[in-house]
């Protein structure tokens, strides 16, 4: 089975460095075709390890040791268990997803090759981030993906906006590392091993207080990662890079992996409820807070990345509570149907030559009915409507809240969904339905490749049909992970379920009803509340104000003052001194032999002095 | 009597006498001969002290720089003729070939 592993782990790689090869040259298809099949061939023993750990298996591969010093001996090692063989699962089937519909959606690009590279060398990382059995083995796969993030985020690099929200995810997450980092030394200095075994086995004999501190630290990483406020700014600057990546890293994968070390380091959470109630606030408050941006912004992918940032709060609130099953369960959901909400997006950009403002769209169906329906799927599955992937994921959160105990989780989470659903219908009515905006503009959308939406269709498909395995997923993951127990009655289960579907639909079908219409005046967008959600609470205002300007400050002076006064006086000071000591020193050179003999006796004299007078210590 | 400290004056202003010849003297035959006084000096410290410890060395010393000087000024005279005849003037300054 270890062949298996080793060729889901190392084939994307190999898809990566043979397109290297090829990014300086002209597109080539070549690429393209080579990354697609091997990230296939990964996903295919992905599914082959998921039947076998179904099955009982438990690989756990050493490969190497990486690190051997003092007493830190650092194995290059792998498990695949009943976690990580779903995160596998999924990232492999989305990259696969991705990368074929890329084919077609950079098809013009004349960064072709790179993408690719780029593309591959990410799913690489993320594997190796799933797969380590160490903490160590996960911050590296954890720094790969943010550099591909980075990368891709600014992989349009003339573009000024591109580059400058690749700087901004990138530094933003180095800033959460830290946390991350720390938690780990402190991991170590505790235990004295990185392995997630050994750490996980001795937990419970150390002090709570320190094992308080590491969950917080890691979870300051994991909030960096999964854009968690404060450090959500990045997300939505960050689609400025091509749609495809914004689907496969800032949708379905990458983000989730704050979730996934929160899950994966569960052992360790479960000891802390406190730190498990603040990451439940905090994710609450993210899902409220992230789903009242997306009501009034009005460009595509915007509203997609806000929507992306409210479930990642659903999945943290899942975590904190403990049901970690259901954490996993709605991030691999949220995967399917968000990055198929994303590469829809993507086919309108290009329909309508990279216009992002929905406004200037709408009645798109005639134009592009194969997307308009595959965007329905995933926008019905994100709202959590039966028999939609979303319902059954969405819905256990729920009621792991109200079960909890925690009626204002529960009663802030309800209110995002029915803002979840009116944002996503929103979008739906105004970009798909309605007065044909588009013509008067000039656009000539059309629907993209057939091969593109055969791409999309398993995604589609598992939207659709993905909520039907809850009961047989829970049983394997809960294998490793611990079990949540119900506690409150059927009725009142059943009882919630009915309300949140019930309100859920209402505010579709009235989302629906009020753009059919026409949709709401101009006078709300005078509304202070509807400029405060326009501009984003005036957060990344103030980060400007409060942290950029000030740094901008500081780092002008340290460049002005201290780096060109001091240090680089002081270093062409040096210089400064050899070569006039130089010049000065030339004239002896005279090539005159009587010159030259004076100056043998000078020296002479010195040598003598020195021998004379010269006591080396004895 | 006379005492080691007379002969290692004597060696003293001997070498003072060749350095100065060294440093102020232009012409190249001169210049030959303030070496050998330089080195006709050191001779004369090296036998003086060979004597005064009883110790032999130092005189085989003195003999071994006198071979070599006279190999020397035997090639350094080769050398000076015939820049004579190329150049017509024996004068220091005239060597001025290997500018720095």
């Amino acid at each position: 089975m270890e062949k298996y592993l080793f060729v889901a782990l190392f084939a994307p790689i190999v898809g990566s460095l043979f397109s290297l090869l090829f990014t300086a040259r002209k597109k080539n298809v070549i690429t393209a075709l080579v990354t697609s099949g091997l990230l296939l061939f990964s996903f295919v023993s992905s599914l082959t390890l998921l039947f076998a750990v179904h099955d009982g298996l438990v690989l756990h591969v050493k490969l190497m040791d990486w690190i051997s010093a003092g007493s830190l001996n650092l194995p290059f090692g792998f498990i695949v268990d009943n976690v990580s063989v779903i995160m596998m699962v999924t990232v492999t089937l989305v990259s696969s997803v991705v990368n074929i519909y890329s084919m077609g959606y950079m098809a013009h690009d004349k960064g072709y090759n790179r993408f690719f590279t780029y593309i591959s060398a990410f799913v690489f990382s993320m594997l190796i981030l799933v797969m380590s059995d160490n903490f160590v083995g996960l911050f590296i796969g954890w720094e790969g993906v943010g550099l591909c993030s980075y990368l891709l985020i600014g992989f349009w690099y003339e573009k000024e906006s591109a580059s400058w929200a690749g700087n901004e995810a990138f530094i933003m997450n180095r800033v959460a590392d830290l946390g991350m980092l720390m938690g780990l030394f402190l991991i170590y200095w505790q235990f004295g091993t990185f392995s997630y075994e050994e750490v996980f086995a001795h937990v419970g004999s150390v002090n709570v207080g320190v094992v308080t501190t590491i969950g917080l630290l890691l979870f300051i990483g994991a909030m960096g990662k999964s854009a968690q406020f404060p450090f959500h700014t990045w997300l939505a600057d960050a689609m400025e890079g091509p749609t495809p990546v914004s689907a496969l890293i800032h949708a379905a994968t990458m983000v989730t992996a704050g979730v996934y070390l929160v899950i994966r380091a569960s052992d360790l959470f479960m000891l802390v409820p406190e730190v498990g109630h603040i990451i439940a606030t905090l994710g609450t408050f993210v899902a409220v807070f992230a789903a009242s941006m997306a009501l009034v912004n009005r460009d595509l992918k915007r509203i997609i990345a806000y929507s992306t940032l409210s479930q990642l709060g659903y999945m943290f609130v899942a975590a904190g509570l403990g049901a970690y099953w259901i954490a996993l369960f709605h991030l691999m959901t949220h995967a399917f149907f968000k990055s198929l909400l994303f590469l829809g997006a993507g086919n309108i950009m290009h329909a309508m030559d990279d216009e992002l403002d929905i406004k200037k769209m709408g009645g798109l169906f005639g134009a592009m009915p194969y997307t308009a329906i595959l965007m329905a799927v995933a926008s019905v599955a994100l709202c959590g409507v039966y028999p939609f992937a979303g319902f059954f994921s969405k819905d256990a959160i729920l009621a792991a809240a109200f079960n909890g105990g925690n009626f204002y989780i529960w009663f802030a989470l309800f209110i995002g969904a029915g803002m979840t659903a009116f944002y996503s219908f929103r979008l739906i009515m105004l970009v798909f339905f309605g007065d044909k905006v588009y013509k008067k503009l000039g656009f000539h959308p059309h629907e993209t490749y057939p091969f593109v939406l055969w791409a999309l269709l398993p995604l589609g498909i598992l939207s659709t049909v993905a909520g039907f395995f809850e009961k047989p997923f829970e049983e394997f993951v809960t294998k490793v992970l611990d079990k949540y127990e119900f506690s409150m009655a059927h009725s009142t289960e059943l009882g919630l379920i009915f309300l949140t579907s019930g309100f859920v639909i209402l505010v579709i079908v009235a989302t629906i009803y009020k753009y059919a219409k026409g949709g709401f005046s101009k006078q709300l967008e005078t509304m202070p509340l509807f400029l405060l959600l326009k501009n984003q609470y005036y957060i990344p205002k103030l980060y400007e104000v409060a942290i950029f300007k000030p740094y901008y400050a500081l780092s002008r002076f340290a460049w002005k003052q201290i780096d060109v006064r001091i240090i680089d006086f002081s270093v062409d000071m040096i210089a400064k001194i050899l070569y006039r000591s130089g010049q000065q020193s030339r004239k002896m050179q005279s090539g005159n032999l009587s010159d030259m003999l004076r100056w043998m006796v000078v020296g002479i004299v010195i040598l003598l002095a020195i021998a004379i007078f010269y006591r080396p210590m004895v | 009597m006379i005492t080691l400290t007379h002969y290692l004056v004597l060696s003293g202003i001997l070498f003072s006498l060749g350095i100065v010849g060294v440093l102020r003297r232009k012409n190249l035959l001169m210049l030959f001969f303030s070496t050998e006084i330089l080195l006709n000096a050191v001779n004369v410290g090296f036998a003086a002290v060979s004597k005064y410890y009883g110790d032999l060395s130092g005189q085989i010393f003195s003999f071994f720089i006198i071979a070599i000087a006279a190999s020397e000024v035997a090639v350094g005279l080769g050398l000076l003729v015939l820049w004579y005849k190329r150049s017509g003037t024996i004068d220091l300054d005239s060597l001025q070939m290997m500018k720095g």
